[in-house]
């Protein structure tokens, strides 16, 4: 083995008097082990104490594809990362600058993938290098020489050793190890932490809890001892008492702040998460969460639930939406009110079922056959997320329709603290109505102006009618008359457009007026806000907007773009390279809401899409628009691009 | 399926006296001599003598030409897409424990496109009836093979013959884990068929009727053997079974069969034959619309589970 630029430091080599305090106002760590080593559980707890010490936090969690892949391997790596700030910290940022590492292979995984910092500090497991088996020191050195591209700082820690003092099996034991070191090297108050170690082992025995307290005590004292430096991001303590968790448990909260009584699924990575949480509380506020025989079911029953007049939700990914798109055919057609979570994954097909993408956008607007008109909405932070199915219900019952809520896997795993929302009885549903209908009233008593009409429920004397996904009339019955079926789209249609004119134009990041509008939706909106603030302090006249309706759009939208010299969005899906092989300006297939903008709008935006199964960093953003804002100066100059 | 009576209006006598009438609803346009008349009469009149409240009863259906069936009622009616009936129906249910529930399939429906929910559905056991209008046939699409079609029937897609042996709804059904009232019946049997619906409504949990069922446009020949000499059918006897006396005393071969054996009830299924009556009932499985049963909540209580969550992620 050559040596390393950077050599593996061996413990203890500097005294800790000399030790440096790195005052920053923000840091980006990573914690990286072999999956089922637990490193998720020490960077979630990491980020949930410096949450409640203050710091804004976004946490993005590292996740391989199976549940127990090959120990040691690059495609092992399973973790988390995690972003602190003085402020609050609105996406994961760019590059890890401290990364904890339970081997040098899942090392190696992040290394490939650029997410460490040229000069980042790296603490890694220590028995490797010395190990019995000659492959895995091969392996070892291998790895080094690999990672001496770079100039990182590696720094060996005996975690192994040092947990065996305390349990048989580091494997499971470990993890808690690391907190420690993180919380010596971020000054965590110990207090805390071990409130939040508590609460990860809430459902296991009080011994779990007690041995993986030591094993928290005992990596503080080694960082203490050994460590030659400390971390110090200032925290500014909050003025609002504040919650932490992140989207999917928020989303669950918000299906019960909704009022909602029943969460009917199918297991599908990303979305489960949601259930998993409602299963745990759901029944002390009087729902259930329904596991169905499948995705087709799971939306059949909700719709069965909604017609019978308790609006319910189902949550899914993109396969699974897939699956149920005859039903929310059904439901558009017999204006069933429904709520659908979409928590997006990498398609098509069973694609990245880990990663983000807002790949569904589309396939929801137009995935059924016929006309099918919906309301989609998509929550870009977790505090959103929180409050996004109290409107989804109420928009779902007063216009009759289908919602769709579109997050994706950066939100549904991503940590952020946010306000302590105020629960209110006015977000819940009331029971449903008993009351007989009036004489005469009938199901689809459209009014020819806004298409709203009142629905009947089950249990209403004089109400009896069949829903019937056949073409109908106001009275719900089956009619093949030249006239029927325009008019029933007409007004399904016209619901949307009436919800329109509710709404408020959208707000920009930035000036309402300059050279570059940056576009986005969903979890995006942090990276795209950090790209164009850090524009913006370049000196270069660029804003975003981000858009929380996308069906009905919000309104304003041309107004909005006629105040820039060029728009353009960023998405976490796919485009043609404008200089790929055989692609021109007609034949390029755009970013899904720049195509439905172009759509919509007649002004010629252009997009900056990647589907590279993981969050956008600001970088890259920042990049893509200061190469759009370079064109259009030049375009304003005259100069040849 | 036993009327449960939790949300509204307990115990309270009905003010009027329904008639087979007041459940009526359009004139039925299925064919002449559709075996699907027979069901819509025998439904009228269980739900006249139970004297169920049309607001409160709920007919779904899936696609094909029985699942017109809710349009021909007055009680509320949910008219679904292929297959899709049952989930459909459990969703009501649970939602709504309170409604009587009934599904109307027909043999594509149930044991072809939705034969997944069937198998589920019966797990569940959720306090429902579930009808299988089987006529052997896709009626409505125009004559293409089901998969109860006899093996050798001409198709139009399988001009040749039918070439997959039929499936057996009964023995599928008393498969599954936590089955707890199948039973068979047929069309041209309205004593018979009224006996089987009003037992199976009296019953706690899912019941799975099959309803042999004519079609005289595509297999009239299938059960005409049947219908025309009683001798072909048997009847099912039993103190725990399906009792009529008017199909005892037309059908003479009789069967004894207790339908508390299950072992006796898959035996006799399989063997397959024209056989009327209650195979299988077991009222003690487990609900699952009773075990997800939550207590209802004031949007008091919900707010302070919501605090208590807030709680537990508060900063």
């Amino acid at each position: 083995m050559t040596t390393p630029t950077s050599a593996p430091v061996a413990a203890g080599v500097l005294a800790p008097e000399s030790t440096q305090v790195l005052h920053v106002r923000e840091h980006c760590v990573e914690v990286v082990s072999d999956s089922g080593e637990g490193a998720q559980k020490c960077g979630q707890s990491f980020g949930a104490v410096s949450a409640k010490m203050g710091n804004g936090v976004w946490t993005v969690e590292i996740i391989p594809a199976e549940i127990q892949p090959p120990a040691r391997t690059p495609a092992s790596a399973s973790g988390v990362r995690i972003r602190l700030g003085t402020q609050a910290i609105t996406n994961w940022g760019d590059h890890a600058e401290l990364v904890v590492a339970f081997n040098e292979q899942v090392l190696l995984s992040r290394h490939r993938q650029e997410a460490l910092a040229d000069d980042a500090v790296i603490l890694i497991e220590s028995m490797w290098a010395e190990h019995d088996n000659d492959s895995i020191r091969a392996a070892w050195n291998a790895a080094m020489e690999e990672l001496s591209a770079r100039n990182y700082r590696i720094i060996l820690v005996p975690m192994e050793e040092r947990c065996l003092t305390v349990v048989d099996d580091p494997r499971r034991g470990k993890n808690m190890f690391v907190f420690g070191l993180l919380a010596a090297i971020y000054g965590r108050d110990t207090e805390r932490c071990k409130a939040q170690i508590a609460y990860a082992f809430r459902k296991k025995k009080p011994e779990i809890y007690e041995r993986n307290a030591e094993l928290f005590d005992l990596g503080c004292a080694w960082a203490r001892e050994n460590l030659p430096f400390r971390v110090e991001v200032a925290t500014e303590p909050y003025t609002d008492d504040m919650v932490v968790m992140n989207g999917n448990t928020a989303l669950g909260m918000s299906a019960i702040a909704a009022g909602m009584d029943l969460c009917s699924m199918y297991p599908i990575t990303p979305a489960t998460s949601v259930s998993h949480y409602l299963s745990e509380v759901f029944e002390d506020a009087g729902g259930i969460v329904h596991q169905a025989e499948d995705e087709i079911a799971a939306v059949g029953v909700a719709i069965g639930a909604s017609f019978a007049g308790k609006v319910a939700f189902t949550v899914t990914s993109g396969p699974g939406l897939a699956l149920k798109t005859e039903f929310l055919g059904l439901a558009a057609m017999t204006e069933v009110p429904l709520v659908v979570v979409d928590v997006q994954r990498g398609g098509p097909s069973t694609g990245l079922p880990t990663k983000v993408e807002q790949s569904d956008l589309l396939a929801v607007l137009y995935g059924q056959p016929g006309d099918a008109p919906k309301v989609v909405i998509a929550p870009s932070t977790i505090e959103e997320c929180f409050h996004v199915l109290i409107t989804a219900r109420r928009i779902a019952e007063a216009f009759r329709c289908v919602v769709y809520v579109l997050t994706d896997a950066n939100l549904a795993t991503g940590v952020q603290p946010f306000p302590r929302p105020k629960p209110d009885s006015n977000w819940m549903a009331g029971p449903p109505d008993q009351d007989p209908v009036p004489e005469g009233a009938r199901p689809y008593d459209w009014d020819d102006r806004t298409g709203l009409s009142r629905r009947f429920i089950p249990g209403q004397a004089g109400g009896m009618y069949t829903l019937t996904g056949l073409v109908h009339d106001e009275d719900s019955k089956v009619r093949y008359a030249t006239g029927v079926n325009q008019r029933g789209c007409d007004m399904r249609s016209r619901k949307i457009a009436v919800l329109q004119s509710t709404l408020q134009p959208p707000k920009t990041h930035g000036e309402s007026h300059g050279d570059v509008l940056v576009v986005g939706w969903g979890s995006t909106r942090g990276t795209i806000e950090e790209a164009v603030d850090r524009l913006v302090s370049e000196g270069h006249a660029v804003s975003s907007a981000n858009l929380t309706f996308l069906s009905p759009l919000e309104p304003g939208l041309k107004d909005l773009f006629a105040r820039f010299r060029s728009v353009m969005t960023v998405e976490v899906n796919f485009s043609d390279e404008k200089d790929a092989p055989y692609i021109t300006d007609e034949n390029r297939r755009r970013g899904q809401l720049c195509t439905l903008l172009r759509a919509q709008t007649l002004v010629d935006i252009d997009c900056w899409t990647r589907v590279p199964g993981q969050p956008l960093r600001p970088a890259d953003v920042a990049d893509a628009i200061r190469a759009n804002v370079r064109s259009v100066t030049a375009d304003a100059n005259g100069d040849p691009s | 399926m036993t009327a449960t009576c939790t949300l509204t209006d307990c115990g309270a006598a009905p003010d009027v006296e329904y008639s087979m009438d007041d459940y009526a609803g359009p004139v039925a346009r299925w064919c002449p001599g559709c075996g699907d008349h027979s069901v819509l009469s025998a439904a009228q009149r269980l739900l006249a003598t139970h004297q169920m409240a049309p607001e409160k009863t709920v007919f779904v259906s899936g696609i094909g030409c029985s699942s017109r069936f809710p349009h021909y009622l007055r009680t509320y009616g949910f008219h679904g897409i292929h297959g899709r009936a049952l989930p459909i129906s459990t969703g009501v249910k649970l939602a709504r424990p309170d409604l009587d529930v009934f599904a109307v399939m027909g043999d594509g429906d149930c044991c072809s496109i939705g034969a997944a929910h069937w198998i589920h559905a019966v797990r569940y056991n959720v306090n429902m009836v579930a009808l299988l209008l089987d006529n052997n046939i896709y009626g409505l699409t125009k004559k293409q093979t089901s998969p109860t079609t006899p093996q050798g029937f001409p198709s139009n897609t399988q001009p040749r013959g039918s070439i997959l042996p039929p499936m057996n709804p009964l023995s599928v059904t008393l498969g599954v884990t936590n089955a707890s009232f199948v039973a068979q019946t047929a069309d041209w049997a309205p004593q018979h068929l009224y006996a089987t619906l009003d037992a199976a409504y009296r019953h706690r949990g899912f019941a799975f009727v099959r309803i042999l069922q004519r079609c005289p446009i595509w297999t009239a020949s299938l059960f005409r053997d049947a219908v025309q000499d009683p001798a072909k059918v048997e009847v099912l006897v039993h103190e725990k079974g399906i009792h009529d006396a008017t199909t005892e005393a037309i059908h003479t071969n009789h069967l004894d069969h207790d339908p508390s054996d299950l072992n006796a009830a898959r035996a006799l299924a399989e063997e397959g034959g024209m056989r009327l009556g209650l195979f299988f009932h077991d009222p003690t499985n487990a609900c699952y619309d009773e075990t997800r049963r939550v207590p209802g909540y004031t949007p008091e209580d919900r707010i302070a589970i919501l605090k208590r969550e807030l709680d537990r992620h508060a900063v």
